[in-house]
């Protein structure tokens, strides 16, 4: 192909390249990736520097970033401006919200969301995660594990971010020097023994430079591991949610009075698979109501299937004229949860205004919302300690655990085992806007009864 | 054991089903943008499969510049036809007539319709606009959220997006406020392409290689149209051409392709080393934030 633009704007390096393993994969599996750290550790650089050395920047976005880079009197081409976007984040030099990215190589395609590391974007980093495969944790080899670390980190292992990656980066400055990132990378292998976080993987980076990122670097003869492309394209994706039982939260029911004649009496529940598969002919509850009847139909637009599977997007026929509406959820009939409107669960907390007992919340979870009252807080994870402690309030930015009750029971099971049912949102009735990120803890949410301990010896851990 | 495992297109379209019926079912009164460009029609197409057998519960709307190409006109209108849609045309052209807006200087109108769309917007009491935009467009896209919050001047403002946790989608909002929401957020140009061989999609015949006469400005081939004329020193010439997007004429560019069928655009979209707006649109290249200003005042 020719045009004019082809001519006219011809930038160095990655134009004169065929997109060889830029953007001509985009075929195989979808895996999802954060980034997260603290302030300037490099993320935006990272980001920048992955899809460069891949060459999936293309002549014009190059362009443009050297342009700036040179407006703003740098020697280098700033690589975080392939992803910092906005206005302000160019002014000042950091990320504000998060950016996505998307780019291929031969057996996966990628979507990269670049995070901000700022502690007043939190709910943004937060945002980014909460649907990532992969979290790569960025440290500052010069500056070591900080708050906003630990944050990070902690909000991992929250979100059950199935692979956690930490990038000691910046390891340029310290003339590669093997003994300051063993150092490092212990400090960081002690929070997250502290959190819980199970297989962490470190390696030592320069994003600026381009060491370790997608090519093996050649100054560090110490490290004989793989770059993070590699590791990246070696993750396991979020297979498994074929492995859990079948969960489908019905968003809407299906009753076409105006449809072909054909399909006037048509009655269909249409979702998307959360979890688990589910063919014609199984045994299925529908909950909160606990009805159980059998899968006669699996529709698309393309035609019927014998089996769905996650995340399939399908319509489901039942045997058995039941009353469902949005918000039931239809569920394997052997493996079903408890239907509950006591709910005990984690929060991270994502408002200006902080939580306080008895208020009232509206709770999303699937596709059903319910009023809410927040009957205790539990306790706020303490970043020094990593220990709960005991609170009134929860504030910005805090994790803690609550418990609810709820107006309407809520069919969810324990988050560390699903994440897709799992999860709920808080939402504050008045405003409309999301007030925390909620995750079900298992062991005890299915009981009024469960007891909770005195605020002096709060132990549990995220 | 049979491997479960969905393509990545596969998962894009699920994807979007179920943000389709999550804001239809969340909310009132949605409307789909629909232009006649390929990501609005993919869009369109995607609603359709959402709610099969059912009709698309939602009208679509044309926010209408007066500088279209014809032939996206009557694509626009068979497929409203065929679908047996309801079309809400927003006219920039009567806004122009009746003095509420400035022609432009330069003749582009890409900036023209967002009070035509705001005002249609208001007037229809929509509380959801599903639009095709997607975030590998361009850098202000590439920070939106899937489901975006609009306040009563339907302004966007990208320094305080509400968080968006998992696919659990939040589009509730006052009165007077509305969202825009994104089905294909995370589609890429060959995404979109490759969906369109997939699903064997019906485009209007601009996308693909003919023979057009063309002049050359500010570094792209704009077809010389009613609104398009060249100007002294501009030559026009026949050349092959197709066109990567579609919509104002006067600053959508065409560009040099013999990708007469899917499979040749496929094949050369997968190794361009330009954007589709780089290629084609005079409009982002005003200045560095181009799209930034126009989304906060409530464009696309
Ligand atoms: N020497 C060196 N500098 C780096 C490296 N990585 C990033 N930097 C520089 O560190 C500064 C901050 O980089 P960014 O990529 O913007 O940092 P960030 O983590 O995205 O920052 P926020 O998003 O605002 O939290 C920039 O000046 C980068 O050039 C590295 O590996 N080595
Ligand atoms: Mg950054």
């Amino acid at each position: 192909m020719t045009t004019l633009t082809n001519d006219t704007t011809v930038a160095a390096g990655a134009a004169e390249q065929p997109a060889a393993s830029g953007l001509a994969g985009a075929t195989g599996t979808l895996l999802r990736l954060a980034t997260a750290g603290s302030v300037d550790d490099g993320k935006s650089t990272l980001v920048g520097r992955l899809l460069y050395d891949s060459k999936a920047v293309l002549a014009d976005q190059l362009d443009a970033v050297e342009r700036v880079s040179r407006a703003k009197g740098l020697g280098h081409v700033d690589l975080a401006l392939l992803t910092d976007g906005l206005r302000a984040e160019r002014e000042q030099g950091i990320t504000i919200d998060v950016a996505y990215r998307y780019f291929a190589t031969g057996n996966r395609t990628f979507i990269l969301a670049d995070c901000p590391g700022h502690v007043q974007y939190t709910r943004n980093t937060v945002t980014g995660s909460s649907t990532a495969d992969v979290l790569v944790l960025l440290v500052d080899i010069r500056k070591g594990v900080l708050e906003q670390t630990r944050r990070h980190l902690a909000v991992g292992q929250l979100l059950r971010v199935p692979t956690i990656i930490v990038a000691v980066n910046k390891i340029d400055l310290v003339d590669y020097d093997e003994a300051t990132y063993e150092r490092v990378a212990a400090e960081i292998a002690g929070v997250a023994a502290d959190l819980g976080v199970p297989n962490l993987v470190t390696l030592p980076t320069s994003a600026l430079v381009g060491d370790n990122i997608v090519d093996r670097s050649e100054r560090m003869g110490w490290y004989d591991g793989p770059s993070l492309l590699e590791l990246l394209e070696a993750a396991p994706a979020a297979s498994e949610i074929t492995e859990l039982p079948f969960r489908f939260p019905v968003q809407l029911a299906l009753r076409p009075q105006d449809a072909a004649p054909e399909f006037r009496d048509y009655r269909g529940y249409a979702g998307q698979v959360a979890t688990g598969v589910v063919a014609v002919g199984d045994e299925v509850v529908v909950l909160p109501a606990g009805r159980r009847t059998r899968v006669s139909g699996i529709d698309t637009h393309d035609g019927p299937l014998d089996e769905a599977f996650a995340p399939q997007s399908v319509t489901i026929r039942l045997a058995d004229e039941i009353d469902i509406t949005r918000g039931d959820l239809i569920a394997a009939a052997a493996d079903a949860p408890e239907p509950t409107q006591d709910l005990d669960g984690m929060v991270a907390w994502l408002a200006e205004r902080g939580l306080r007992v008895g208020q009232k919340v509206l709770v999303k979870h699937g596709t059903r919302t319910v009023q809410g009252i927040v009957r205790d807080i539990h306790g706020r994870l303490d970043l020094d300690t990593l220990t709960p402690q005991a609170t009134e309030t929860l504030e910005l930015n805090d994790i803690g655990r609550i418990r609810l009750r709820l107006a309407a029971p809520i069919a969810a099971d324990d988050y560390t085992r699903s994440r897709r049912t799992g999860s709920f949102l808080l939402i504050d009735p008045q405003s409309g806007g999301t007030l925390a990120a909620g995750m079900v803890r298992g062991e005890t949410s299915f009981s009024d009864a469960a007891t909770i301990e005195p605020d002096q010896t709060l132990t549990w851990v995220i | 054991m049979t491997t479960r495992t969905l393509s990545h297109l596969r998962e894009l379209e699920s994807e979007a089903i179920h943000i389709i019926r999550e804001a239809v079912s969340e909310l009132e009164r949605p409307v789909l943008l629909f232009s006649g460009g390929k990501d609005s029609v993919v869009m369109l197409h995607l609603a359709v499969k959402a709610f099969w057998p059912a009709p698309v519960p939602f009208p679509v709307m044309h926010v209408d510049t007066g500088h279209n190409f014809g032939e996206v006109i009557a694509y626009r209108d068979a497929t409203v036809e065929r679908l047996g849609l309801r079309l809400v045309v927003a006219s920039v052209q009567d806004y122009i007539d009746d003095g509420r807006l400035l022609e432009r200087a330069d003749g582009t109108r890409n900036p023209l319709q967002t009070q035509p769309l705001l005002d249609a917007i208001a007037e229809h009491r929509f509380d959801v606009v599903f639009g095709g935009g997607r975030r590998d467009e361009e850098k202000a896209r590439a920070k939106e959220r899937v489901v975006s919050l609009r306040d009563e001047f339907g302004q966007w403002d990208p320094r305080n997006q509400r968080p968006e946790l998992w696919a659990l989608y939040n589009p509730r909002h006052r009165p007077g406020e509305h969202v825009r929401v994104f089905p294909l957020s995370n589609w890429t140009e060959l995404d979109v392409w490759r969906y369109i061989e997939a699903e064997d999609i019906e485009l209007p015949n601009l996308y693909y290689a003919h023979d057009r006469e063309v002049f050359a400005r500010d570094g792209m081939w704009l077809a010389v149209g009613d609104v398009t004329e060249p100007r002294e020193g501009e030559t026009v010439e026949t050349r092959r051409v197709r066109y990567r997007t579609v919509g104002d004429m006067s600053c959508t560019g065409a560009v040099e392709s013999d990708a007469a069928t899917i499979a040749d655009v496929i094949a050369e979209v997968a190794v361009t080393r330009i954007t589709e707006r780089g290629a084609t649109r005079a409009d982002d290249r005003l200045t560095e934030a181009a799209m930034e200003d126009r989304k906060k005042e409530g464009y696309f």
